[in-house]
Order: C-alpha cells, then structure tokens, then sequence
C-alpha cells in the first residue's frame, strides 16, 4: 500500500517546495491572518474619538470631563464652542462621539437639580457607537455614585446601594476578542488553504496533462487520491500547531482541554476539507475555475456563515439552516469549547459526529466522480 | 502466443448522440509499428484513450497484450506505455525526479531502476542534465524524456498519441529513429499522427474518418491499390491560377497542391500532359514541366478521403 503511494507523496512534497505562491498560501497566508486578527480585527471599543464642548467651565465640570480623559475608551481630541463644530468633526471623522455640558453643571449639582448630559454619537459605525454609549453611560453612573456618596457623607449618613450587581466572567475574564476570534481562525484558515491546495493540486495536473499519465499506470484511482491528499492533511498539521504557537506566542492563548482531543477535531476538519476540494477538482479542468469554486465554497460559509465573527443565533432563520453547511460552524464550537472551556468529549461529540458525516459525504462522492471520469 | 498484440473488433465510442468512434475493427502484429492516420477529431485519440483504459468503450471488444480492455484493464495498464502529445512531464520537476516519480508508479526501484534511469538518460541524450528543471529542456528533449519515462517498465506494446506534435523536424527524425529501434527489439507501437510523410515509417497504417475505418495496409499496398491511375506533377509559373483552371476540367479526376507545384490525377498519361498544357497555355500560364510521379500516401489519403466524402453527401 505505502509502496505505492510514495511516490505520489514525495512528488507532491517536491512540487510544493518548488513552487513558492502555494508555500507562501500555506505558511505566510495563515501568520499573516493570526497577526491581522488577533491585532486589528478587534472588537473591543477603545480610543473612540472624543471632542467636548464644556459650556459650564467649571472645576466641577472639569473634574467630571477628566473621567472621559483619563480612561483609554476614549480618545480626547479637542474642545470646541458650538455645535456646528461638532458637526464638522463628526462629518470628517476627526470625532465619533461629542459630550456637551451644559451653561449651568455647576450650579444646578450644587443645589440638587437634575443635571442634563448630552452625548452625541456617530451612528454610522453601529457596533462602536453602540459601545461608546455603554462606556459613556457607565462612566457616568460611577461619577454620579461618587457624587451621591460624598452628598450623603456630607450629611452624615451612609449611604447604601440596594442592589449589588457583581459581574464575574467566565473563561475569558477581560472579555479580549482576541481570545474568541483566535481559536475560530483555526477552522478558517484550515478549510480555506486545505480546500484550495487540493483541488489546485489535482486540476493543475489535469491541465498539464500528467493526471492521464498516472491513469494510463497501475495506481488505482484511489492511492492517487492518497497520495495527494496525504502531504496537505500533514501541512494542515503543521499549520494548525503554528497558528496554536503563534497564538500562545503574541496573544497567551492556551489551551485549556485536551490537545489530543484538539488534534482529532482539526483531523476531521482537514479531512472534510482536502474532500471538498478534491470534488472541486472533479468539476472543472481549469485551474482559475477551480480556485474560484474554492474559494467560493470554502472562504464564505467558513467566515461568514459559521459564527467566527458573526454570530449563529442572530441571522436570519434561513441563514441559519444554511449555516449548517458550513462544516467549520460546527468545528469552532468544538474548538472554542476545548480551548477556552477545557470541556472533554463527551461535550463536544456532536460536532465530531457532524464533522466525519461531512468529511464521509465529500470524500464518497469526489471519489466516485473520479473514477467514473477516468474509465 | 497470439501473433496480434492488439485485436479491435467492433470498437465503439458514443458521448451522448455523438458517435466518436464507430464500429471499428483492426488487429496489429507484434512488432509492428502501426500508423493511426486521420484528421484532427476523427476519434484517433478516443480509440487509443480506450485501448489504454482511459475510457470505458461503449460496445465492441479489443484486446491489448492478450487481456481483454473491458475485463482486464489492471493488467493492460501493466502490460503498455503511453504517451501524447502534452508530453505528460512534470514541469518543476528535475529530469531525474521524472525519471524516479515514473519509475516508482510502476514500482521499479533500487538497481532496476538505476539501470533503466541510466537507459533513459542515454536514449534520451539526456546525460549530465539529469538535474536540469524539465521546463528549461527543448521540446525534442522533453519529447525523448516523456518516451523514456513512457517506456522505464519496458511494456510490450507502446501507443503514442501524436508523439511529435510541437517538435523541430530534425528532432522528429531522431524521435522516429528511436521508434524503429524499439520495433527492432520487439516492442510492438501504435502511434497516431497527422503528418502523412510519418506514416511512411510504418509497418502498416489505418485511416480512420468521422469515426469510421475507410482504409487499412500497408504503405506500399494502399498506393498500389487505391490509385491505379496516373499521377502529374505539374510546374507552372502560378500554381494558384493552374489549380482553378485545371480543377473544373472533366477529364482531371483529382487536383490538388503540393508546396509549389500541383498533382494532376488522369486517366492517361500522355493524353492528359497533352490537355494540361493546352488548357494552362489558353489561360496564359507558362508550364515548366509536368512528370508521372510515383503517388506519396498524401496524395492516397486526399483521394481517399474525397471519396469518401463524395459518397457521404
């Protein structure tokens, strides 16, 4: 059995250090993509552009102001004098949120009278409007608190909060999105490289030529299909440990469960993958139409449909059926369980029972399609 | 021992309502070097596709080396080489890495594979470039290398599909000198092409059109037989003009251009020197010279295929 697929397996492992766009698309594509995430595509709401226009000018109102200053939610640009400034700021987006202070902060906290903040917001970004609103409403809760602590003290009565509301997270306790999106990048990036390098693999030999050459030999259809699948599943390895390294490396993301566990679920994910992208193969005999079919059918449900960024429960109910063709949807809650939550088997054998199904039908059906092709 | 090496009866190939190969028979001696002549998709390639085990056959039956291309395709693919005209090579690939991924399909290793490497470089002159990149070597490099690696398990009986297609034509002569020495050995060959002056080379030929087998012997035979009549060759001073005028006259059977002078089929010698003259002086073109030649397996095949055609419509 091994003898004859050794030498598709060296051939393939030659190929690949010759041609530096797959090696690139193998090794670079995936660290390229774990540095992009796990810096940039950041959803934690921070430095949000403030400007203020403080119409009390007061050391109360200032003293107020240095809470939005101090903390790293925001990002204190300028003060301005009117609102049609605050328009032009906003326009050009040197400003995504405003807080204007009214002529009289001072005097009405004084005497007890309602204080009106306003907080004006660029909706146009909704997600980091709809966190600066949260920042700026809790920041300003806390001051108020303070306010009213001191008042009662002043009084000499003490002052008590009625209920207490003590949040404590769990398995991610600062809420870093990184730690979410990072384990998710895992199925991504696997399906991605493994569906296009498979079906580029096998039609790029068709087109040459070389795939009826082997056909004409002994090899039956199916050491073929090994042969060249095996060296990607061992890429696929590869890739996955230095992504779990890079990821340990620059963002202490560890791994929580078991890696052998870890390791079967990447497995299966890989072996779906190299399926699909081999049943790519058996539809065209062009390389530019095969990597677009693969990227088509690999990069879109796997990002978009999966819940890697967006999640499952808020799409639309036929967007949610559609997600479950999407083998990666079913990969991330495996891997995000093992990696975040440390949980074991049996929490997540439903997914492993999904994700050979998938792996199963892919792998059946391209393998028919190739022999009915060649005889 | 059987003294065919292939035995067609009745081959058959449809893709849908189109029929590609149709009810073709021929049977090819060991040793032989036998010529598959025909027009670009006249279904040479889907027949030779088919002897090979590339393509399940739709009716018919054909044996290759004694097993059966329907039953038995395993042992055919173990028992022939293949090679057309893409060059099957792998182009980022060494002439040595080739030469070993080949070898190893049909799972010759150690000293039988160094022997027949050795072999291969030196047929294919290809010694001290053994760690050249396929894609630098010349077409009539990489043509010798794809036969080598066509031939590393020493089948018996080798088909090459249009093996010379994209080579110089000093390249092609040493191709087809390889191909006799081989025939010499005893391997038996199949080959298809399109250049008529090819098909000289070989033991015995068939012609194949619209999928049908119009004509089949050998070389000298097939001249003989199907052009009993006398061929002109005719030099003129404008042989485009000698073709219009001549073509439409009754008693010439069969015109048409050969590079810079015109093959003139009549029914008899002199009276038809005596007409081509008169007729290419009345339409003042000068005639240079006109001599009976012995008939080239162009000049059978165009006739042949005319007929053909004529019979068709």
């Amino acid at each position: 059995m091994y003898r004859s697929l050794r030498p598709i397996i060296i051939k393939e492992f030659r190929q690949i250090r010759r041609d530096p766009t797959s090696l690139g698309m193998l090794l670079i594509l995936p660290a390229a993509l774990i540095v992009l995430v796990g810096y940039a595509l950041n959803f934690d709401v921070k430095h949000v552009p403030l400007v203020i226009f403080d119409q009390s000018k007061t050391s109360t109102s200032r003293a107020f102001l240095d809470k939005f200053k101090q903390t790293e939610l925001f990002n204190y640009r300028f003060d301005v004098t009117g609102y049609n400034e605050i328009d032009g700021h906003f326009t050009n987006g040197r400003a995504k949120v405003a807080i204007v202070i009214p002529t009289n902060f001072a005097e009405d906290l004084l005497v007890g009278r309602d204080v009106r903040v306003q907080i004006l917001v660029d909706g146009s970004d909704a997600n980091t409007g709809a966190q600066a609103i949260g920042n700026a409403a809790r920041i300003t809760a806390d001051y108020s608190t303070r306010l009213v602590v001191s008042a009662f003290e002043r009084m000499g009565r003490q002052y008590y909060q009625p209920i207490d509301f003590q949040p404590r997270i769990w398995f991610n306790p600062d809420l870093l999105s990184n730690q979410f999106l990072l384990p998710g990048l895992i199925g991504f990036i696997l399906v991605l490289t493994a569906v296009i390098s498979t079906s580029m693999t096998v039609v790029r030999e068709k087109e040459r030529g070389t795939m009826e050459q082997i056909m004409v030999s002994p090899l039956r259809p199916r050491d073929v299909i090994l042969g060249k699948t095996i060296p990607y599943m061992l890429i696929g390895l590869v890739e996955a440990t230095a992504i779990l390294v890079l990821g340990y490396v620059l963002f202490d993301i560890q791994v929580k469960g078991s890696i052998l566990l870890l390791y079967a679920g990447i497995f299966t994910i890989l072996l779906g993958s190299l399926g699909q992208g081999l049943l790519v193969s058996t539809v065209t005999d062009s390389q530019q139409v095969a990597f677009m079919i693969s990227v088509f059918s690999s990069l879109l449900p796997s990002f978009l449909l999966s819940g890697f960024v967006f999640p499952v429960s808020s799409m639309p109910i036929v967007l949610q059926i559609l997600s479950n063709l999407a083998v990666n949807k079913f990969f991330l809650v495996l891997v995000r369980g093992i990696m975040l939550k440390g949980v074991g088997f049996s929490s997540v054998w439903p997914q492993f029972v999904y994700m050979i199904v998938f792996a199963a039908v892919m792998l059946g059906v391209s393998t028919k399609r190739m022999q009915k092709r060649t005889l | 021992m059987n003294e065919y090496a292939i035995e067609v009866h009745d081959l058959t190939k449809k893709f849908g309502a189109f029929t590609a190969v149709d009810r073709v028979n021929f049977n090819v001696k060991r040793g032989d070097i036998f010529g598959f002549l025909g027009a670009n998709g006249a279904g040479k390639s889907t027949t030779i596709r088919m002897l090979c085990g590339l393509l399940q056959s739709t009716s018919g039956t054909a044996s290759v080396g004694g097993y059966d291309i329907n039953t038995q395709p395993e042992l055919v693919k173990f028992n022939i080489g293949y090679m057309s005209q893409r060059f099957s090579l792998y182009d980022d690939l060494t002439v040595e890495q080739n030469i070993r991924f080949y070898g190893g399909v049909y799972g010759l290793r150690n000293n039988r594979l160094r022997d027949r490497m050795d072999w291969v470089l030196k047929m294919a002159d290809l010694k001290g470039r053994e760690s050249s990149l396929t894609r630098t070597l010349s077409g009539g490099w990489k043509q010798r290398l794809a036969l080598g690696c066509a031939i590393l398990h020493e089948p018996k009986i080798l088909f090459l599909d249009e093996p010379t297609g994209g080579v110089d034509p000093i390249s092609r002569r040493n191709f087809w000198e390889l191909i006799n020495r081989l025939s010499t050995e005893g391997i038996t060959v199949l080959v298809t092409t399109h250049f008529l002056d090819e098909a000289e080379y070989c033991n015995s030929i068939i012609l194949i059109n619209a999928g049908k087998l119009i004509a089949g012997g050998t070389p000298s035979q097939l001249k003989r037989e199907h052009i009993k009549d006398p061929i002109l060759e005719v030099a003129s001073s404008n042989v485009v003009e000698a073709l219009e005028v001549i073509r439409v006259q009754p008693w010439a059977i069969e015109t048409s251009v050969f590079g810079t002078k015109l093959h003139v089929l009549v029914k008899d010698e002199e009276e038809g020197k005596v007409s081509i003259r008169q007729t290419l002086s009345a339409n003042g073109i000068q005639t240079q010279s006109i001599q009976r030649i012995v008939p080239s397996l162009e000049d059978v095949f165009l006739y042949l295929l005319d007929k053909e055609t004529a019979r068709a419509s």
